[in-house]
């Protein structure tokens, strides 16, 4: 069977700096493979050549053996494969709720011109959005908060908010940046639960970009790293925490550290 | 999506009453007929701000309306005294042809954001009055005039719409087509802003990167609203060229183009109906202020920045409050 996705020698070179150097690895179905590596070594830049955010210097990317890299982001959308950012990226003025309702458009059956004349197609369409709106916001735990502005909440919810408005696409890969950043540590472990179950009950294929080892550690599959824009190790995460390589380059940085 | 509200109906109703009952009463009593030169001026012009209104719903800011409007009047005109068109036939024409030009320039265009865009659409109206004097079938200079007015339209017999040159009162004629177009335009503006393309808009409104994330093709609808936008100027402009009978190259300018954004501006951006009512106090604005003769311009200016200073919403702020309806 090949794998759902194939990273095949990605290089991403901005002017003289070589962001990633012919970086190579699949990610098989159903997985969670966690990307990590120190600060400035290339992890948002894979993410953004994986959903076509920037095109590739020289390499490719394979979704279900077809090429994805160098596309529109919308169009690799479309097939199933979607990103989170890592920065704050919400629709400020909607709330919860319409965020959620919006990011479905991809499961819209009636045309843009149905809706205008409001068709039967459109009709159900509204309620079926509003339906799995509610739905993915109780299974998220966020339906308390579902009437809030995105602008209002917090930190740890904005988090929360882009992986819901990721996941209410339908997509089968999810690209999650840093989905933790800035939660403490109940909150983290609450995440953690939520990736898994998103990837048991619905089938999603999860990538994660990852500063907090522990979870990583406790939610991946498997693990690839990065330094400098190279991948320098890959493996189980057991493996990952005996790689020397991966020790020397988690000592040699100043901000993390990769014990547990 | 959401039907109107008992409250929304009511207020239809008496917007269609004051429009179609309450002004040509009021004008026979009192007799100032120029009433309705003024009042089907508004009209086509709030038709055009709407256009200008969709643009700025998905973050773009648009000074060039005068040149679709411009471009709309001469496909009109043409169709009409050289193709020798039906003006009804014409009109859709006009908005189609508008729009065609508007996916053509925009797409180069509307890649660029913030004043950028601004800027290029500002120059627009400039172009369009240029190309007007150099091409043959514009006339130059000359422009086209004694534009004859608009025919009836009957099918199977059963007249559709009166022929205006033989009507009595053509200006009372002129003023209901202007309404109606003009209420036709806003109730599409209302659904559209209301069903999935609007939230579409909105969402890149908010955040153009989170927008193609989820799948949305920016590009695509930024082509189609430009377009829906400048089919809205070219049929405000081609009604104005049939009142007027007449088109020139200066029949629309830059400062056209300028106003129809400020009436944007004026009414509330947030509000589908804020172009409407900012062109209908910025033209009376402009009007009552005629009064201070040289100071005028100068006034009216200093109006405009303290209400878009106090008011940033627009004037429909005041009356809706804060997160009205949309
Ligand atoms: N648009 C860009 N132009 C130029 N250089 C860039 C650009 N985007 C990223 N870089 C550079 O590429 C390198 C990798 O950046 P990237 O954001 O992928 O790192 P990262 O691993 O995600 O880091 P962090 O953990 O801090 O998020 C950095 O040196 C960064 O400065
Ligand atoms: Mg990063």
């Amino acid at each position: 069977m090949t794998p759902l996705l194939q990273i095949r020698n990605v290089t991403k070179k901005y002017g003289g700096l070589t962001a990633n150097n012919d970086i190579s690895f699949d990610v098989s179905e159903n997985e969670i493979l966690s990307v990590i590596g120190p600060n400035g070594a290339g992890k948002s830049t894979l993410f953004k050549m994986i959903s076509s955010f920037v095109p590739t210097t020289s390499g490719e990317v394979l979704f279900g053996g077809e090429r994805i890299s160098n596309l529109k982001p919308h169009v690799v959308a479309r097939k199933g494969v979607v990103r989170t950012f890592q920065e704050t990226t919400i629709f400020k003025s909607m709330t919860v709720r319409e965020s959620v309702i919006v990011a479905q458009h991809l499961r819209a059956k009636a045309s843009l011109g149905g809706y205008f004349w409001g068709s039967k197609a459109a009709k159900d369409d509204v309620v079926s959005f509003g339906k799995y709106a509610d739905e993915l916001l109780e299974f998220l735990g966020m339906s308390e908060i579902s009437d809030e502005l995105a602008s209002n909440l917090p930190q740890g919810n904005l988090r929360a908010l882009g992986v819901a408005i990721g996941l209410a696409t339908g997509p089968k890969v999810l690209l999650l940046d840093e989905p933790f950043a800035g939660m403490n540590h109940d909150e983290t472990m609450r995440m953690v639960e939520l990736v898994r179950s998103v990837r048991d009950a619905r089938g999603v294929t999860v990538l994660l970009v990852e500063h907090d080892m522990p979870a990583v550690m406790t939610i991946s599959d498997r693990i690839v790293v990065l330094n400098f824009g190279e991948k320098i190790a890959e493996g189980t995460p057991s493996e990952i925490q005996n790689n020397e390589k991966v020790i020397e380059a988690y000592l040699g940085s100043a901000d993390d550290e990769i014990g547990m | 999506m959401k039907n109107l509200t008992s409250k929304q109906l009511v207020g239809v109703g008496l917007f269609l009453f004051a429009v179609f009952v309450a002004v040509p009463v009021l004008i026979r009593i009192t007799g100032r007929w120029d009433f309705y030169f003024t009042l089907t001026s508004v009209a086509l012009l709030a038709i055009a701000s709407a256009g200008v209104w969709l643009t700025f719903y998905i973050g773009r800011i648009n000074i060039g309306q005068g040149a679709f409007a411009l471009i709309g009047a001469y496909v009109s005109a043409i169709l009409v005294v050289k193709g020798g068109v039906s003006f009804w036939i014409s009109l859709p024409a006009a908005g189609l042809f508008a729009a065609l030009v508007a996916i053509l320039i925009g797409l180069p265009i509307l890649r660029l954001r913030g004043v950028y865009f601004a800027m290029i659409t500002l120059v627009l109206t400039q172009v369009v009055t240029l190309t007007a004097l150099a091409l043959p079938i514009t006339n130059g200079a000359k422009g086209i005039s004694s534009i004859p007015l608009p025919s009836g339209i009957s099918i199977f017999g059963v007249p559709i719409i009166p022929d205006f040159a033989a009507m009595e009162n053509t200006k009372l004629a002129f003023y209901y087509a202007a309404c109606i177009l003009m209420i036709l335009t806003y109730a599409a503006l209302y659904r559209l802003v209301n069903s999935r393309l609007g939230h579409l808009c909105r969402s890149m409104q908010q955040n153009e990167e989170l927008a193609s994330s989820i799948g949305v093709n920016i590009s695509y609808i930024r082509i189609v609203i430009f377009a829906i936008s400048s089919f809205f100027g070219g049929i405000g402009g081609a009604m104005f060229g049939s009142i007027a009978q007449s088109v020139y190259p200066s029949s629309f300018q830059v400062a056209d183009s300028v106003n129809f954004m400020l009436n944007c501006f004026l009414g509330g951006l947030g509000y589908v109906f804020g172009p409407m009512l900012g062109t209908l106090v910025l033209y009376f604005g402009w009007d009552l202020l005629f009064e201070l003769g040289k100071y005028q311009l100068l006034v009216y200016s200093l109006i405009l920045i303290a209400v878009i200073r106090f008011l940033p919403n627009g004037l429909l702020s005041l009356r809706l409050g804060k997160g009205g309806p949309k």
